[in-house]
């Protein structure tokens, strides 16, 4: 299908929506009624079609709208784009990883043609038609991975691989969950993730970081990780927490519908070859609680979650002090009824709110 | 998550090859060349990077890892150099007496266990005989970047020094060829003393040079996070023995020339694997009980690990004992 790219913001009248078809098709992330930490992990290689697993890198509705963001955050904040030296290489790698897949993807939407090094990418919706020398980054306006950074949805992440562990080497962060590149440049994975709660003492990160070191090319990997966000907000970095901390705090009982957003991350890795780096692509979904319960399944489900979320994890993720005024609006949508496995919405089978 | 349950089968990716050159280049070494049988190109790949190549030998898979030689910037054609190995378990022999051109074999995706540290200001290669295949292809991805490196490499003798012509030809200031049947040694000392800081130095060659190399480096107080080394290792024969496989609820006998990993597919299990040679760490299986000794010859586990009794690495390592009881 064509897609209708939405023209919307991601901040001050935050005119941000999502259609019918995005809400169908979003990754909602609780696979039961329940929510502990796994190295959650399958193999990234398609999904039900239309699904955000069926690509490689999913274009949606947003997609146009979200590299103006892009744009705009990185005029007011340069570092949040930053590669070390040694990383370009692996730049180019995801240029092509990603010119390669979404031009095979998508042909009505993007083309790539190559002729030896010299390559022609056109981009449709952003209006790109650009001729370049592979490896040459004279030969672009940006260097190799901000370049296309800038025309691909969601935040990335690339990681050097060396000595038994993963370096943050270089990325491009706009659409983080309250981390910040600038901060994090150069860690190892221990180390950047030193800030989560409870998963260090239940040895996530050495099983992560074992499994991670050993994906291996042409064989990519995702995972789904969430939050909660006041306002469909992308930008909640910490460099601007002193500008979107204190929606958290506007939330009323008549708003909380609309302006309550179940934020989903749809993690992938791959192995780029030419650099041996792995490539983190952390893509952010939005959907409003209001549109969350319109599939049944869902509704239940998100309350049972909520009401039942250790306390760290409820404090981590930033929605302590909500999390009364969203279990009395949640609780609206749930009526005991059970609910089928797995992440989807189920619609023909699950029953509708019997309340 | 569970939104397209798959069940991936264990190892890298499999592409379908066909063997386009088979080129003797001594008495003991021999290139194979490899063409996509789909007539696409093969994935980019890094300097370093091995791949395991399946060999229908009769009744019996072979699987067996060998680093890619060719040139990286050349995707038209994946190269291996294989060394003969009259006393080794058949692998080599195999493909020397056995794959001929147009001969149809799978092959894996590249996996690098050995890849260059591309924060390196230098890179310094130490090769002993087959152990520069890995080298070649650094060489050819530092070449395209305009790397700094250099290359001292040992060999057995004029006759058996593998590439040699073409490397001092194509870098007569980058590459130094020493013969060990005209006593010359790699001055190793006198090499690690004089390198700019940022310098990288990679070993790739038998187990007695790479230890060599790691301990002048660490006496001449080189950070051990700056020496790199990569040694296959081929699965030891040994004295048979039977495994209990608990979670498969089977009993197998491992056989005196295959390994417990061959042993446990052979039995039509599904085991996780990558690099087949006690590397990387992927085949890794806990011991639920045992009565014996073990025989560890893996790099992954730590000495803690091996004196525990309770992991094995099956694709290398070995039992012999009363009992033994595998969580797979």
């Amino acid at each position: 299908m064509t897609i209708q790219f939405n023209d919307e913001t991601f901040r001050d009248d935050y005119s941000f929506h999502n259609s019918p078809w995005a809400i169908k098709r979003f990754p909602f992330p609780f696979h039961e009624d329940s929510y502990m930490y796994s190295v959650n992990m399958e193999q990234h290689r398609g999904g039900p079609e239309g699904s955000v697993f069926e690509k490689r890198f999913d274009v949606d509705e947003h997609y146009v709208s979200e590299m103006r963001d892009r744009a705009i955050v990185l005029a007011d904040d340069p570092l949040r784009c930053q590669s070390l030296p040694h990383m370009t290489l692996a730049g180019w790698d995801l240029l092509e990883l990603i010119m390669v897949s979404k031009s095979e993807d998508y042909p009505d939407l993007f083309e790539l043609h190559r002729d030896g090094n010299n390559w022609r990418w056109v981009n449709k919706p952003l209006g790109i038609d650009d001729s370049f020398v592979f490896m040459d980054e004279t030969t672009l306006p940006y260097g190799p991975m901000e370049y296309i950074t800038r025309q691909a949805q969601g935040d990335f992440c690339v990681l050097d691989q060396r000595d038994e562990n993963l370096w943050m080497d270089a990325g491009i962060v706009t659409t983080q969950a309250d981390w910040s590149l600038d901060f994090d440049i150069g860690m190892n994975f221990f180390e950047w993730h030193a800030p989560v709660p409870l998963a260090h003492e239940m040895g996530i990160f050495q099983r992560a970081l074992k499994f991670l070191l050993n994906i291996p090319q042409g064989a990519p990997a995702r995972r789904l990780n969430w939050t909660m966000t006041v306002n469909p907000l992308l930008d909640s970095s910490p460099e601007n927490y002193h500008k979107w901390g204190i929606q958290k705090t506007t939330l009323t009982p008549e708003n909380i519908g609309t302006k309550q957003h179940l934020r989903v991350e749809l993690q992938t890795f791959f192995r780029l070859p030419r650099s041996n780096a792995l490539v983190f692509p952390i893509r952010c979904y939005l959907c409003s609680f209001q549109d969350l319960m319109t599939i049944p399944k869902w509704g239940r489900r998100l309350h049972r979650v909520v009401r039942d979320l250790p306390e760290e994890l409820a404090t981590y993720k930033g929605f302590i002090d909500n999390r009364p005024m969203m279990l009395d609006y949640l609780s609206q949508f749930d009526d005991g009824h059970p609910t089928s496995l797995g992440v989807f919405p189920d619609l023909d089978t699950e029953p509708l709110l019997a309340k | 998550m569970s939104a397209a349950p798959q069940r991936a089968k264990a190892g890298a990716e499999k592409m379908d090859v066909t063997v386009s050159a088979v080129v003797p280049l001594n008495d003991l070494v021999t290139r194979f060349e490899f063409k996509r049988t789909d007539g696409a190109d093969f994935p980019p790949f890094s300097g370093g990077a091995h791949t395991v190549v399946t060999m229908q030998d009769g009744d019996r898979l072979r699987l067996n890892p060998y680093s890619l030689m060719s040139d990286p910037n050349d995707l038209s054609t994946y190269a291996i150099s294989v060394r003969r190995d009259d006393q080794g378990r058949g692998g080599s022999l195999f493909m020397h007496n056995n794959v001929a051109t147009g001969d149809a074999m799978t092959i894996t995706y590249p996996v690098n266990l050995f890849s260059l540290d591309l924060r390196a200001k230098k890179h310094i290669f130490f090769a002993g005989g087959i152990g520069i295949t890995p080298f070649l292809a650094m060489i050819g991805q530092l070449e395209q970047s305009n790397g700094n490196w250099e290359l001292h490499y040992s060999v057995r003798s004029e006759a058996l020094g593998s590439y040699v012509d073409m490397l001092t030809t194509k870098f007569p200031t980058k590459v130094h060829v020493y013969y060990d049947d005209q006593k010359q040694a790699i001055p190793l000392g006198d090499l690690l003393d004089g390198q700019p800081l940022g310098t990288h130095a990679y070993v790739c060659g038998p187990a007695g040079m790479i230890n060599w190399v790691h301990s002048t480096a660490a006496g001449a107080g080189w950070p051990d996070d700056c020496v790199h080394s990569e040694e296959f290792l081929a699965p030891a024969p040994g004295a048979p023995f039977e495994v209990r496989l608990c979670k498969s609820d089977k009993t197998i006998t491992v056989g005196e020339n295959e390994s417990l990993l061959e042993a446990i597919e052979r039995a039509g299990i599904d085991a996780p694997f990558l690099c087949r040679g006690g590397s990387c760490g992927q085949c890794e299986t806990d011991v639920v009980a045992a009565e014996g000794d073990f025989i560890h010859r893996d790099h992954w586990l730590d000495d803690a690990d091996h004196a525990s009794g309770r992991k094995i690495m099956p694709c290398v390592s070995r039992f012999v004992g009363a009992k033994l009881e595998l969580d797979r």
